[in-house]
């Protein structure tokens, strides 16, 4: 039982789990699921569909901010994606066809490795503080995305399009499997081979790690472009979702709640390890949140507000500090593994 | 002495998870008496450190300051009450100034804000009292590490001090600083403070110290007036078992080298201005040892040859080779490793296990697609934890939480994991135990005769002597010379590395 609780996951995914249960309780339709034409309907379904841009974003949060890095340029990125992408579309001659749709995203998520790939040249070569690095992009990405819509919102109605934010696939949303390879990929990828291990390395101790021969700027640099990539895609299926570039309102403060999410998924800002399973349960969380405000009517004005007050208690749940105080105030069992070290080394 | 004790412990214990660091033990201070704790590394030392100074809570025990029972919940009540402390690691702000560094926590301040200019004077003052001529004003990561050290210990007295305690102060200093820090060291014991020195020098504390405690795996072996205790006795006292066990193994003669190849051949060797046109030689099985003062350009030099710095003139031939060593991967590549002095910021990744700081530059050197399979690395850290007896032999726990000497092997343990032909060790023993010292001292021998060579760097020049075959002096930024070690005594050596004059 100890080590369930110990286990490094274990807040998080009881944060979750709270979440699911009050809002069970509020409004019991929550966890209900309907079949119709074969394909699947219902709240949770609603949550893993709409999390999905959220969710590569915060992936690719996840492996910057384990190299000690962070970046705030993800929302413009998404822009900058949306908008490629559907003006090519908008202006090639059948928006329809699924051939050139696929070549505009192409182009799209193309553009966005690029974007990424600059902020891994700042700050991998150059030496940039990785905040102000993605600063840069995260000012004037909005701009050259409105440059590319002629400041318009531009709106397209192409199938093919729709279908990545809208579409079913084996009865399951699309966008939901776009999440899926994601998380696959990367956890593949980090843990089947070293790049896991040595981007913890990096993070944790950069100049140890060059030390030892490790590739620090080509591992900062990869991290980068990954991030840049992923909020490309998630771009693409904003845009997809409301059938439009809009440059303003593309991952509008999306920076920062995938910043929240791996921070609730366990993964310290200041870099080193990180869990990417954490990281899809804090989006989860964060999905599921809204969702909630969604369905209790909060009004917009004061979503903020109750957004930031479950946060508090999200973190609160899991910070080490107040699980001493709770344990002190409820009698102090099992005192003498109270120290602040052995909570220390669960934590890591 | 019959007195109260300033400071007295008892039955001090502090758990770590189920293993106790520390168990029951009693511990006296005295005011004015410089009173040394022994032990080899991981023998409680620093964690008895912390339970006085407040860092880490005691699970049993009672603290008494003045005959009062106290509980100190973080370092700042202790600090309160005068109990102050410089860690072994130097914790200070680099990028803050040596003001800002002393007064950091105490600042003077006028209408709540921070009074500048006071600060800068009372700095000033603490900085002139230790006889540091030095711009409290400058940022502090422009100085060397030794005169960090000073700082912090500055910072430490800048504050009405009852008790201090040094942990390893001398591990970064030279003979002249070393002799500063014992004379600021004896003007505080006249002012009545009573000092904790912990250093793993025996000619240091039996210099400086009046009594000495000795721990042994968290429990109190004695403590010992001194001027009673014989060395030999210390030393088996700590490790509890005889010292004749600790003779360093003799040292199979090396082929003379003048016929031979050389495996790396530097020449005209310049960087920036800390290394001037120095010129080496290492043959394959040789150790090299590498003596100079602080600031003769002994790290800038092994840097310099292990592609951690760009050379701005010169060039190295590796076994007749002369490509340039543009980073540590290439070096790594022509088996070419450098084990840093500063194992904390350029050596230990401390979150990660100690399987896989092992693994780390092997891993790296394989690149990332071609990952070492978990089983392989398990048997790769198993092998090495054996063959370096690293203590605790636990391969997953995180490696910043081992001791000094262990993190030392585990750094060993990734190099030697390269199979390299080149070993640079930058001070590899500095603030380590004695056993464990011997212990290094050994294996660099060892692989030596296994055909390995070995740069060996230490400001203590017996050790410089002890383990090298031959000994290049340093001395602003040139190797002036190059002397068999058996050509040379320890006074003889002295004399070289600090002769003002190169030789002709």
């Amino acid at each position: 039982m100890t080590k369930v609780v110990k286990h490094r996951l274990f807040w998080p995914a009881f944060s979750l789990v709270a979440l699911i249960v009050l809002n069970t309780v509020v409004r019991p339709q929550f966890m209900k699921i309907t079949v119709r034409d074969g394909e699947l309907y219902g709240a949770l379904i609603d949550i893993l569909r709409n999390s999905a841009p959220l969710m590569l974003v915060a992936l690719g949060m996840t492996i910057v901010i384990a190299t000690r890095g962070i970046d705030l340029s993800v929302g413009a990125v998404m822009a900058v994606s949306g908008a490629v992408t559907l003006t090519i579309i908008d202006g090639a001659e059948d928006p329809g066809s699924t051939s050139t749709v696929l070549v505009a995203m192409a182009v799209g998520t193309g553009v966005a490795l690029l974007l990424g790939a600059w902020n891994g040249f700042l700050v991998a070569v150059l030496d940039i503080q990785p905040i102000v690095a993605t600063l840069v992009l995260m000012l004037a990405g909005r701009g050259v995305a409105l440059l590319i819509t002629d400041g318009f919102i531009t709106t397209v109605n192409s199938e093919p399009l729709e279908y990545v934010s809208t579409g079913y696939l084996f009865a399951l949303p699309f966008a939901l499997f776009i999440s899926v390879a994601a998380i696959t990929a990367i956890s593949l990828v980090e843990r089947r081979t070293a790049l896991g291990v040595l981007t913890e390395a990096v993070g944790i101790n950069p100049e140890a790690s060059r030390l030892a021969g490790v590739r620090s700027r080509g591992i900062t640099f990869g991290a980068y472009v990954l991030s840049g990539t992923l909020a490309g895609v998630a771009g693409i299926i904003y845009s997809s979702n409301i059938r439009a570039a809009d440059a303003n309102a593309a991952g509008e403060f999306i920076e920062l709640y995938a910043i929240l999410a791996v921070v609730l998924g366990g993964t310290s800002l200041v870099g080193g390890k990180f869990t990417v399973a954490g990281t899809v349960i804090g989006v989860f969380i964060i999905q599921t949140l809204k969702s909630t405000m969604l369905f209790l009517g909060v009004p917009s004005a004061q979503s903020p507000v109750f957004f930031a007050a479950v946060v508090i208690i999200v973190v609160l749940i899991q910070s080490p500090r107040v699980h001493r105080i709770a344990r002190g105030l409820t009698g102090g069992m099992r005192s003498r593994n109270l120290s602040a070290h052995s909570d220390a080394e669960v934590a890591a | 002495m019959d007195a109260q004790p300033l400071l007295e412990l008892t039955g001090a214990t502090v758990y770590f998870g189920a293993d106790a660091a520390l168990d029951g033990v009693d511990f006296r201070l005295f005011p004015g008496e410089v009173h040394s704790l022994m032990g080899e590394n991981g023998a409680g030392k620093s964690t008895l450190i912390k339970a006085i100074t407040g860092a880490l809570p005691l699970s049993a025990g009672v603290l008494r300051l003045d005959g009062q029972v106290v509980r100190f919940g973080s370092p700042h009540d202790a600090q309160e009450v005068g109990v102050r402390s410089v860690y072994q690691e130097i914790d200070l702000l680099p990028n803050l100034s040596v003001a800002e560094n002393i007064s950091l926590g105490v600042e003077p301040r006028r209408f709540g804000m921070i009074d500048w200019r006071q600060m800068r004077d009372r700095a000033g003052d603490v900085l002139a009292d230790l006889g540091l001529d030095i711009d409290p004003a400058s940022v502090l990561g422009r100085h060397s590490l030794a005169v960090q050290q000073l700082v912090a210990i500055a910072r430490a007295i800048s504050t009405d001090v009852r008790v201090l305690v040094l942990d390893e102060p001398t591990s970064s200093l030279d003979t002249d600083e070393c002799a500063e820090l014992f004379r600021i060291i004896e003007d505080l014991k006249q002012r009545g403070v009573a000092i904790i020195f912990v250093s793993h020098f025996l000619d240091q504390v039996y210099e400086i110290s009046d009594r000495v405690t000795v721990l042994r795996d968290g429990k109190l072996v004695g403590e010992y007036l001194t001027r009673e205790l014989l060395r030999i006795d210390l030393v088996q006292a700590m490790l509890g078992r005889s010292a004749e066990s600790l003779r360093t193994r003799p040292r199979l003669r090396v082929a003379d080298g003048s016929s031979e190849e050389p495996f790396l051949s530097a020449r005209a060797v310049t960087v920036g201005s800390r290394i001037s046109g120095a010129d080496i030689d290492l043959m394959e099985g040789e150790v090299l040892g590498v003596a100079g003062l602080l600031g003769s350009g002994r790290t800038e030099l092994a840097r310099a040859l292990t592609g951690i710095d760009r050379l701005d003139g010169g060039i190295i031939r590796i076994q007749g080779s002369d490509e340039p060593i543009g980073n540590p991967r290439a070096a790594i590549s022509l088996g070419v490793v450098y084990s840093s002095e500063n194992r904390r910021t350029e050596g230990i990744v401390g979150e990660l296990s100690v399987q896989e700081n092992i693994t780390l530059a092997l891993q790296a050197e394989r690149g990332v697609l071609r990952r070492i399979s978990p089983a392989r690395q398990r048997e790769l850290a198993m092998s090495w934890i054996d063959a370096l007896d690293i203590r605790p032999p636990d391969p997953d726990r995180p490696a910043g939480t081992l001791s000094g000497g262990n993190q030392q092997k585990v750094l060993l343990a990734r190099l030697l994991a390269l199979s390299p032909r080149l070993l640079v060790l930058d001070e590899p023993t500095r603030g380590i135990d004695v056993g464990a010292k011997v212990e290094v001292q050994n294996l660099v021998g060892e692989l030596a005769d296994n055909g390995l060579s070995v740069m060996f760097i230490s400001a203590e020049l017996e050790e410089v002597l002890r383990v090298g075959n031959r000994v290049a002096i340093l001395l602003d930024g040139r190797v002036v010379d190059t002397v068999p070690s058996d050509d040379l005594t320890p006074d003889a050596l002295t004399a070289l590395v600090a002769r003002p004059e190169p030789v002709g």
